[in-house]
């Protein structure tokens, strides 16, 4: 256990550099002019122009650009924006909110759907099996674009159950209405997983043993179909954590929370690399630790599984 | 066993999670309803040090902070605010008397070394800062610029300029400073009213000529308003006013910027109340907007200029006739109305309502819609049978350039198409690479309220913002000689001749005049938006 911990964190290293390089080379292709792209349609003054392109470098060749970001992140920064913010403030102003919305997002859509996942599965064909089928139908074909201003406009202007923006520093309550929005994204996936997972174990043999044994239903369903239905929704589960990190550009958008959405978009649009890949490099470390995570619950969930 | 222990863990950690998330945060930034202080919402600043803000954000936060040298009355002519009196006798020489009993918030002086400290850091080159093109007019500007020897992908840097001064500032007193212009200018006061002119405090420069790490943050002003703890990035700014203010006393205890990077969840907030003033009611929200807001939704005059440009590399539009037809065959109050919803008005001028010297139709006929006649000038010169106009596509512009497109189509029976090109910088490359790009999408916002502020950067050989390579040498003349005349008004006659010769030479399309189209809440009331898209934070009033 220990050695294969150890041995998956030595392949993050290399992982991480290749990830980072990667994702420099592609910002660095996608640049052309970051200081028009950053003043808009003012003109530039060719004294302005020359005295920030020295200052960031930016008529140096890749590599050397790459060797200067890589030198300043092995000793710990970042790095500065454009702007001349410091990134790594700008990163710890934005992951919080980031992952807890993020968090709440993930709690809210696992919990939906595991357990209606699981009572589908059981009552297939049902009137409840029925509707959520069609519910999560219509949530998959809603895209986000559409379904965040809809609910924005419904719960938070029409209604008034929840504040319409979150802002930077948002309360829980603030948060629920986006990071309901979010989970949204991903429960349907996890729903029709966990059903189909669930359905398919009910028909296993261990699960006749265990009826037989003479077993209580809630205990054969509760302990060992879930258990074992659980491996493929955990995983999905584990990879939507990073998805819901990095791609919710969108509702960050729409309920105004500056968090790491907001700021990879702002990167991009302002071809800045070192934003870009700031942000990104502590995605791929979330992508990474998280997948690490569900690599060991399966142990936890199937003893069948061992890692040497 | 390893069976319990993961499981566990797992749990634990959800239960941190959920708590972490439910219980910190929750930083109460709700103003009650009964405070005198207001929210207004603008997008994240680049900058806030004078010299370096270019953008609406920011200058709307500075025109909070600090108490300007000159502003402007609603004819946008230059009225001293805290100047006591600006003045010149030959336009080259202008002296500058400071308002007695000024003091920024920090409780330093306002004095005559605070203006040229903060000019002088503005102009040097090597500071890069945006606004830095203002000083230019000031003698010694020349001399704080360095020019790299072997161009920008060469290996040699930049040499330092070869002075850290403005030869053209001089204190006299404590309260008295001169500014020296390398020639003479008439409008000199009005430049004086932008943002890169206001004062920087002692505190703000930790050695000479460097800005002190974190004054950018907690920004200290001569005006009305301080801030109240820092910049709080992306999310909002807090002023609050200053006790016993020496000028105009606003009517209002405080303003909190609230920071947007959205306009249409700007919008959700104003509607909901969160936000008392929105300056730009972004377009999607405009067809619902009168029915949201009623009569708190208004319009006023701004300075921005839409129109396209005729890149002068390509043969195929040097005939003015060409040009002149293509401007008849579009029918601008259709596009106004029909995609902007009258958020904007048609502009059949060269320069914006918004400046003093402003005529209504300087364009005259070559700026009517007349397919008929668009169409018999157009075939009589031999105009291209194939055009295409290019835009940005990060900007919005696509709908109005395809039905203008169609509007020319329809006119002429030609094949017009619109190109969009992923940003601006994009557009500019293919510009400068002398690339077929058709008419030229542009827009122009000004810096001050003179006619010169369009004809120079728009139209003036080598203006800043004359992508399409426009020149002229009759007009550039009439452009120079109206800003060495000694006064405004003989300024203006040969800035108004200047615009004449455009009619005729139509080296753009003019398409359209901007305006703001703001919203406030219920609770403020008197809410002015003027031509800089700024709150007029002296007339707006809490409803009581």
């Amino acid at each position: 256990m220990f050695r294969y911990i150890v041995r998956r964190l030595l392949q993050m290293i290399l992982t991480f550099f290749g990830a980072t390089f990667i994702v420099y080379a592609l910002v660095f292709a996608n640049q052309d002019d970051p200081l028009q792209a950053l003043a808009g349609e003012r003109p530039i003054t060719a004294s302005v122009r020359q005295a920030l392109t020295e200052r960031y470098h930016l008529d140096e060749p890749f590599l050397k650009q790459y060797w200067y970001y890589m030198k300043g992140l092995l000793s710990g920064d970042f790095g500065t924006s454009l702007t001349g913010r410091k990134i790594s403030d700008m990163m710890t102003q934005a992951w919080p909110v980031t992952i807890k919305l993020a968090l709440i997002a993930m709690v809210i859509a696992a919990t939906v759907a595991v357990t209606a996942g699981v009572i589908s599965g059981i009552r297939r064909g049902s009137m409840f099996d029925n509707t959520t089928l069609v519910v999560t139908l219509v949530i998959l074909s809603l895209p986000i674009v559409v379904l965040a201003p809809l609910a924005q406009l419904i719960f938070g202007i029409k209604l008034g159950w929840f504040p319409p923006t979150a802002g930077a520093h948002p309360d829980f309550h603030a948060l629920l209405l986006p990071a309901l929005v979010l989970g949204s994204l991903v429960i349907a996936t996890e729903l029709r997983v966990t059903r189909s997972s669930v359905a398919e174990n009910l028909r296993s043999d261990y699960v006749r043993t265990a009826r037989a044994k003479g077993l209580s239903r809630k205990r054969v369903i509760g302990v060992h179909v879930l258990r074992n239905s659980l491996i493929p929704v955990v995983t999905l589960i584990g990879v939507d954590i990073g998805g819901l990190m990095s791609g919710a550009i969108v509702t960050e958008g729409v309920f105004n929370i500056p968090g790491v959405g907001f700021n990879l978009f702002r990167g991009i649009r302002t071809e800045d690399g070192p934003l870009v890949v700031g942000f990104v490099s502590i995605l791929v470390i979330v992508f990474l630790v998280v997948n690490l995570l569900v690599d060991l619950l399966y142990a936890a969930l199937d003893p069948r599984i061992r890692y040497e | 066993m390893l069976g319990n222990r993961p499981w566990k863990m797992a749990v634990g950690a959800t239960a941190i999670a959920l708590l972490a998330a439910g219980c910190s945060g929750g930083g109460s930034e709700d103003t009650d309803a009964t405070s005198k202080s207001i929210v207004i919402g603008i997008g994240e600043p680049q900058h806030l040090i004078p010299s370096n803000t270019t953008e609406t954000s920011g200058a709307a936060v500075l025109a909070s902070l600090f108490y300007p040298l000159i502003d402007f009355d609603e004819k946008s002519q230059p009225v001293e605010v805290g100047a006591e009196s600006v003045t010149s006798d030959d336009n080259k020489v202008w002296t500058v008397k400071l308002k007695p009993g000024f003091t920024f918030s920090n409780g330093e002086p306002v004095v005559s070394d605070n203006f040229i400290d903060a000019w002088n850091y503005g102009a040097y080159g090597p500071n890069a800062q945006g606004a830095s093109y203002f000083y230019e007019r000031i003698e010694g500007y020349a001399d704080l610029q360095s020019v790299d020897p072997d161009g920008e992908d060469g290996p040699k840097k930049a040499p330092e300029p070869k002075a850290k001064t403005l030869t053209g500032l001089k204190k006299v007193d404590d309260s008295t400073f001169t500014v020296t212009l390398s020639t003479p200018f008439a409008g000199w006061k009005s430049v004086m009213g932008y943002t890169a002119f206001l004062p920087l405090p002692k505190a703000a420069f930790s050695a000479p000529g460097t800005i002190a790490e974190g004054f950018e943050d907690a920004m200290v002003g001569n005006g009305p308003f301080k801030m109240k703890g820092k910049w709080e990035h992306d999310s909002q700014i807090v002023v609050e006013k200053v006790a016993d203010f020496k000028g105009t006393a606003p009517k209002i205890d405080g303003v909190t910027w609230k920071i947007y990077q959205d306009q249409k969840a700007e919008y959700a907030d104003l509607t909901a109340g969160n936000v008392d003033v929105q300056t730009t009611i972004p377009i999607e929200s405009l067809a619902a907007a009168p029915g949201d807001l009623g009569d708190r939704f208004q319009k006023s005059p701004s300075s921005s200029f839409a129109f396209v440009g005729f890149p002068t590399f390509q043969k195929e539009f040097a005939k003015k006739e060409v040009r002149q037809a293509l401007s008849m065959a579009v029918n601008r109050q259709e596009m106004t109305d029909q995609i902007f919803l009258g958020s904007q008005t048609p502009a059949t001028s060269f320069v914006s309502p918004a400046v003093a010297g402003y005529r209504e139709n300087t364009c005259g006929d070559n700026c009517k819609y007349d397919p008929a006649k668009a169409k018999q000038l157009y075939d009589a010169n031999g105009g291209p049978k194939k055009i295409q106009v290019t835009y940005n596509a990060d900007g919005g512009h696509k709908a109005w350039v395809d039905a203008m497109c169609n509007q020319i189509n329809k006119s002429l029976g030609i094949e017009c198409t619109g190109v969009g090109e992923p940003k601006f910088a994009d557009l500019l490359t293919k510009v400068e690479k002398k690339e077929p790009v058709g008419l030229i999408r542009l827009g122009w916002v000004m810096d001050y309220p003179l006619m010169e502020n369009y004809l120079g950067p728009l139209y003036g050989t080598g203006g800043s913002s004359n992508y399409y390579g426009y020149s002229n040498p009759a007009f550039d003349n009439l452009v120079k000689e109206g800003s060495a005349a000694p006064t405004t008004d003989a300024a203006i006659a040969k800035w108004q001749a200047a615009e004449d010769i455009l009619a005729d030479d139509m080296p753009v399309i003019p398409l359209r005049f901007g305006q703001n189209v703001f919203g406030h809440s219920e609770k403020v009331k008197n809410v002015h938006v003027d031509i800089f898209t700024k709150v007029d934070l002296y007339k707006i009033e809490i409803n009581s």
